[in-house]
């Protein structure tokens, strides 16, 4: 008789999602799968509203990472005004950028992992959270969401705000960074590394703890896409993009992002609100190939971008980037080394801020070009803290919004995010006798990729837990609360 | 000409007796919360925020066009004021789309300053999300009727002020919308002088300079102020 257990909603992460996981008669994982279940509906009721207003209501898809869709709405803008906009406002959306990186990752990191991690995969839920953190470790604890307060800062002080600031305008940016935000962004920046030295180490101790999770939390072949420079080096807001596989051969290199439906190709499946883009010369992987090498099904995110540069362009993230891939002979496969990815992102984030912090370009006042509608399509492409984000728009001659299509990180790690889910719960589950612990590792396999399906999150952990056994007939036959 | 002494809000006050309610109450530092009303042109009663009570009277009366009288007793703050002033703004909410997050009037715009001054939390009737436009169509400005109230001051500052009368309405009930010219888009106006009073009198985001984004329309009305002064004061008799 098989079985049907539900984990919904999944806990820590941003938005709302549910784990199905299928027993066969022997009580063995037949399937997994990851279902978005919250349908948001921009790409439909931005139609008809003017080109200028995008940035300020895309950004709004998130709370998390406002400002990657403000970016890449307002790079599409820029392409629309067919404007190459001043070079002081590309260093601040980068300066920008990278703070957003920071944030998101501590957030990560620290508030929504660290209590798997620290505390124990199989630790009490009540505790295993942000809260329980702070009386363990408490220390690491402040630092982490002082880390993530340092990121949002640099944030308000371009935007104005921490969350959805509207700066990022088609044609360049509003504001400069002004003396005084600067001298605070210095003042900021050694507690910051400090934070994240300390979180690396404690990290890389844990990687013999978590052997297990390491060789199963996603651990599988598949390709990895982002963002490079041209010379290969490590990018996240220009540049073009690169995909690799899982051997670390160079499948294909300087894609322009804005020919991406030449090489992307985005599936629907009827359980899902969530789309499963692949990568199109390969194909689509039906769901008995999954285990085949040559699909088209890739990774994006903080691992991807580490797997597909050459370099990080700064001193102290180049050699944590030796050792991580040293660590993952070549290119890393597995979906638990996202955290030790974040934690290096967020390491040469700060280097690249700390590089940048001279450049009296940040103060100057020349930022915005100003132009009509020249062009009737744009795409805007950058690296959001999950991974490559795309704003594709189309207007009409006075600039009204005709389509637009947006492929977001998460959606992007779907088809890999469903292959983890089926990892884990094939090696930990085994029967219909469950144990907590083990349906968190199914969580955290989740939670490896930081997926963020809306604005909302759910960071204190306290969100219950509902399992819920069926047998081939659709019969409730358990059920289980974790509150 | 006339004087006439009343009470507003248990002050005395004196007032010329062409003068309204309103007049009245702004210069003695009385605030009575207003939308269709701008200065320096005609008043139209259409909102209805600017009601208040005139003792001996069941009904309610809008300041901006009741004038004065003598011994008239007024009250401009009273819970069933209240009530009613802050339903006015829910009706608005309810009736149009304003997304104030997004829009280009954010921090701008009188209608949400009335809502947050009213203290309208949340709103408790049914939104009607109507399907209405955005015409772009002009090269400088913008208007989206989504984030029309209808007060008509675009029509009155351009038939007035301007003397263009490119502006007016058009349809009824729910259908009511301002019109440019013969309800034609707004950029193939023959009769538009560009000269944008229209753009600074809207009380919301609805007419908007084009490229605006969030929060950036600020209405700038010193111009406007600048003609209804040089008008008031006869500055322009030759
Ligand atoms: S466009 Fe503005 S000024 Fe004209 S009627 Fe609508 S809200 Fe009033
Ligand atoms: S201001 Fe008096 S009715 Fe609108």
């Amino acid at each position: 008789m098989g079985q049907k257990i539900v984990i919904d909603p999944v806990t820590r992460i941003e938005g709302h999602a549910k784990i199905t996981i299928h027993l066969d008669d022997t009580g063995q994982v037949s399937d997994a799968r990851f279902h978005v279940t919250e349908f948001r509906g921009f790409e439909t009721f931005c139609q008809g509203r003017p080109l200028w207003e995008m940035p300020g209501i895309t950004a709004r898809i998130c709370g998390i990472c406002p400002v990657s869709h403000l970016l890449a709405s307002a790079k599409a803008g820029d392409c629309i005004l067919a404007v190459t906009i001043p070079l002081a406002a590309t260093k601040l959306r980068r300066l920008m950028n990278l703070a957003q990186i920071i944030q998101s990752h501590a957030l990560s990191f620290f508030h929504l992992s660290a209590p798997d991690l620290l505390l124990g995969m199989d630790s009490d839920p009540q505790h295993r959270n942000i809260f329980g953190l702070m009386a363990a470790f408490p220390e690491l604890a402040r630092g982490g969401i002082r880390l993530r307060q340092f990121g949002q800062e640099i944030i308000e002080l371009l935007g104005g705000r921490k969350i959805h600031p509207s700066w990022a305008v088609p044609g360049g940016v509003r504001e400069p960074l002004s003396e005084t935000g600067r001298h605070d962004i210095r003042e900021g920046l050694p507690e910051a590394y400090s934070t994240v030295h300390t979180a690396l180490e404690q990290f890389k101790q844990l990687l013999h703890q978590y052997e297990r999770e390491a060789q199963t939390f996603g651990n599988f072949p598949s390709l990895f896409m982002g963002l490079v420079t041209p010379d290969g080096q490590w990018e996240h807001y220009d540049g073009n993009l690169r995909v690799v596989d899982s051997a670390g051969n160079v499948i294909a290199d300087r894609l322009d992002p804005a020919h991406y439906q030449d090489f992307i190709g985005e599936a629907v499946e009827p359980w899902s609100y969530l789309k499963f883009p692949y990568y199109r010369p390969l194909g689509y992987p039906s769901s008995h190939e999954h285990c085949r090498l040559d699909n088209g099904m890739y990774r994006v995110g903080p691992l991807a971008r580490l797997n597909v540069c050459t370099r990080f362009g700064t001193p102290l993230a180049d050699q944590e980037l030796r050792e991580f891939h040293d660590r993952g002979n070549g290119t890393v496969t597995s979906s638990f080394f996202y955290h030790y990815a974040r934690l290096i992102e967020i390491l040469g984030a700060l280097e690249h801020i700390e590089q940048m912090m001279d450049d009296p370009d940040l103060l100057s006042t020349h930022l915005r070009a100003n132009a009509g509608i020249n062009q009737l399509e744009g795409v805007g492409v950058s690296e959001a803290p999950r991974g490559t984000l795309f704003h594709h728009y189309q207007v009409d001659e006075s600039g009204l919004m005709q389509r637009l299509n947006l492929i977001i990180a998460t959606g992007q790690n779907n088809l890999a995010m469903n292959r983890t889910v089926t990892q884990i719960a094939r090696h930990f589950i085994h029967g219909s006798d469950i144990p907590e612990g083990m349906l968190n590792r199914v969580e955290a396999g989740i939670r490896a990729f930081d997926p963020c399906l809306s604005c909302s999150t759910h960071a204190a952990g306290q969100m219950p837990l509902h399992l819920q056994l069926f047998n081939a007939k659709g019969t409730l036959l358990n059920e289980v609360w974790r509150e | 000409m006339a004087v006439k002494t009343l009470i507003i809000d248990d002050q005395l006050i004196s007032a010329l007796e062409e003068e309204t309610l309103l007049q009245a109450a702004q210069a003695a530092g009385i605030h009575i919360p207003t939308l269709c009303y701008l200065e320096g042109i005609s008043e139209v009663g259409a909102c209805r925020l600017c009601l208040v009570e005139i003792a001996g009277s069941s009904k309610l009366h809008p300041a901006c066009v009741t004038k004065v009288a003598e011994g008239m007793s007024v009250r401009t703050q009273s819970d069933r004021l209240q009530k009613y002033r802050r339903l006015i703004i829910e009706m608005l909410f309810a009736e149009g789309n304003h997304i104030c997050a997004v829009c280009v009037a954010n921090g701008h715009c009188e209608l949400q300053q009335l809502a947050m001054d009213l203290g309208m939390d949340h709103v408790t009737l049914e939104y009607q999300f109507p399907n209405r436009l955005v015409d772009l169509s002009h090269d400088r400005f913008g208007m989206d009727h989504n984030r029309c109230v209808l007060c008509t001051r675009c029509i009155r500052v351009c038939d007035e002020l301007e003397g263009a009368h490119i502006w007016d309405m058009a349809g009824r009930g729910t259908r009511s919308q301002v019109i440019t010219d013969l309800n034609q888009p707004w950029g193939t106006s023959p009769t538009c002088t560009s000269c944008g009073k229209c753009v600074a009198a809207c009380p919301t985001g609805a007419i908007f300079h084009q490229g605006s984004t969030v929060g950036e329309m600020v209405h700038e009305r010193t111009r406007i102020e600048f003609i209804v002064n040089a008008r008031q004061n006869h500055q322009w008799q030759f």
